[in-house]
């Protein structure tokens, strides 16, 4: 027997217009606010992953948000080298713990090669999915993106190329060979291409090398960064002081991002406020909607009571009705900021090779669908009520 | 059976109208008849249960409709029930066959759907728009609409079949056959017909009729 969603189906599809614009607007506020969720929930996960128990960055002085950008999540160009022989002084500090030098300056197809120890694997709990860590001088293990991605395999063998991103400058006479393939560890590791920090000096290594001491080698080195986790709090207080008159900064990676979001914030806040203000207008034209309906169907309604319909049949019909709309709406809501997330991951993907294209449903997006749908309902209850007053003589008369 | 005893009602603070005494046993027919401004409409809402009397008793299928509060109302008028509206109205977004399963839907009737699907067709056949039951009702001519609001009227199986002006806008040839559709059909079903009108044509097929006339303290008897 046809019941009562059928006809508040049929009502809504004789008005497809009317029916289309509600759908549509409430789609948009919610695709909007969802997006926002899940980017930055994204963008959330991806930065505390990645900052990971590193308590300070040291490097060479600059922008202390671009150093943390760029030694903590490789999404910016660093602050230049610092020498190796200082960096290894901060890192003998007694108020230091353990120290990851991080030395890059070389790319492959976009993807950093950086030099550093094993102990940078291990900070991010990485496995090895195939072959071994790197052992000697141009051996390297790539992170799980970029094998993926490059579909470069244990035993090939590629040319770095100068610069983070340029793929123009390439060092032909030196081939870096491919050991190992680390399993996916959802941090900056699997963007990443790991050796010893000695292939990036071997990288750009000169004739003239050769002539000098060991000394005056040592004395030459450079390195980009070192993540410091420090043993006490004094170290966050005594660091910056005593590289007050040297060429290197620590930076904070919690007070950076923290600095980050609040910037971002007023963007994110502004957009939020766009994307609630369209969720408003499409609750008011529920509201519309369904009081436009109430109001040109009232010998209708009036027709079902003769029927039998109750008050409460009609308020169901017309709950219904509001139901529905905010129930799609939501859903292609929802859709849509899939479609918004997976253009993004795309962008992001292709700028910063990182992957924020997890689609799943999160938790406040289950929230903001009852919230929704609920908001709908009241939005559709508000006319539906007047049902409860109809005088139905009067409107049978009246026609 | 309908039986009206002392029926009055008033429009807020206006005058009371005042109704004659009749009965009409099951399966009977009866015309109330009546110029305009008469009542008509008010006494056959009354019947309805869709308003409330200022005094006085009706029975309307041996339930005293005072008794009951307004939900019960509302089912009883689904289920004992069948009105045909002077004006064919339905609701446009469903279908001919499926306007005429909403009563059973709203009344909440026990009949099984294959059941009710199979009566909708015999009654649509019946009254000639059966080759329609698919189309929407602003596509039915104005005579096919007032047939297909007739089935919708009876196809719930109501004890009482209310009928407002059938024939207003009808010729002579049209309003006998009209009459002669709505008769068949309430005595196939055996429902007592109660037809409300204004047209005096009615008079001479009716020996039991109701004359209603403008504040009428002497009701009349049925004759």
């Amino acid at each position: 027997m046809m019941r009562l969603s059928y006809i508040a189906r049929r009502n809504l599809a004789s008005k497809p217009l009317q029916t289309a614009l509600s759908v549509i607007l409430l789609a948009f506020g919610v695709g909007m606010v969802s997006l926002m969720m899940l980017a930055e929930r994204q963008m959330t996960d991806q930065f505390e992953k990645n900052i990971k128990d590193i308590d300070l960055v040291l490097g060479a002085k600059g922008s202390p948000l671009q150093l943390i950008l760029a030694n903590v999540y490789h999404v910016d160009a660093p602050t230049g080298n610092i020498s190796l022989a200082e960096a290894e002084k901060v890192m003998k500090n007694p108020y230091i713990e353990s120290g990851i030098p991080l030395a890059y300056g070389d790319n492959y197809r976009s993807f950093r090669i950086v030099g550093t120890e094993y102990s940078y694997p291990e900070h991010y709990d990485a496995s090895i999915a195939e072959g071994k860590l790197w052992e000697d001088v141009f051996e390297v293990t790539l992170g799980h993106a970029v094998a993926s991605k490059t579909r470069l395999e244990v035993g090939d063998q590629f040319f770095s190329s100068h610069g983070l991103t340029d793929e123009t400058d390439v060092h032909k006479d030196k081939a870096f060979t491919v050991v190992g393939i680390l399993a996916k560890s959802n941090s900056v590791i699997d963007q990443l291409i790991l050796t010893g920090v000695e292939s990036l000096w071997a990288v750009h290594a000169e004739d003239d090398d050769l002539d000098i001491s060991a000394e005056e080698l040592y004395a030459s080195r450079e390195i980009t960064a070192v993540l410091l986790k420090k043993r006490n709090p004094m170290a966050i207080l005594t660091l910056p002081n005593l590289l007050r008159e040297t060429n290197m900064q620590v930076a904070l990676p919690a007070i950076e991002i923290n600095r980050l979001n609040q910037q971002f914030g007023i963007g994110a806040a502004t957009l939020r406020s766009i994307a609630l203000l369209i969720m408003i207008l499409s609750f008011a034209s529920i509201f519309i909607s369904v009081f436009e309906n109430m109001q040109s169907r009232r010998y209708e309604l009036a027709l079902m009571r003769t029927m039998g319909a109750t008050p409460f049949t009609l308020i169901k019909l017309l709950l219904l009705e509001g139901g529905i709309l905010s129930l799609f709406g939501t859903i292609f809501g929802l859709i849509i900021s899939r479609i918004g997330l997976f253009i993004l991951a795309s962008e992001v993907e292709s700028k910063f090779q990182y992957d924020i294209g997890d689609l799943g449903l999160i938790g406040p997006e289950v929230i903001l669908a009852i919230f929704a749908i609920l908001v709908g309902l009241i939005a559709a209850a508000l006319p539906a009520e007047r049902t409860l007053r109809m005088d139905i003589s009067k409107t049978l008369s009246n026609e | 059976m309908i039986e009206v005893n002392d029926l009055s009602f008033s429009y807020g603070g206006n005058a009371a109208i005042a109704f004659p005494n009749f009965k009409c046993n099951r399966g009977e027919k009866l015309l109330l008849l009546g110029d305009s401004g008469t009542g008509k409409t008010t006494l056959l809402h009354l019947l309805c249960g869709l308003l409330r009397p200022k005094s006085g008793s009706m029975n309307v299928a041996g339930v005293d409709l005072n008794s009951l509060n307004d939900r019960q109302l509302d089912k009883f008028r689904g289920r004992e029930l069948g009105i045909v509206f002077q004006q064919s109205h339905f609701v446009q977004s469903l279908t001919v066959a499926e306007n005429l399963s909403l009563p059973a839907l709203m009344s909440g009737t026990e009949m099984s759907a294959t059941e009710l699907k199979q009566r909708t067709h015999e009654l649509l056949e019946r009254l000639g728009v059966g080759h329609k039951s698919d189309v929407r009702p602003n596509d039915l001519s104005v005579g096919e609409q007032q047939r297909a609001s007739i089935a919708r009227a009876l196809v719930h199986e109501p004890s009482v079949v209310f009928v407002d002006e059938p024939t207003s806008a009808l010729d002579d040839k049209s309003t006998a056959s009209v009459i002669q559709l709505l008769e068949d059909e309430t005595e196939k079903a055996g429902a007592t017909l109660i037809i409300v009108t204004h047209d005096s044509r009615l008079k001479t097929r009716y020996k039991d009729r109701v004359e209603l006339s403008r504040l009428v303290h002497n009701p009349l008897n049925a004759s």
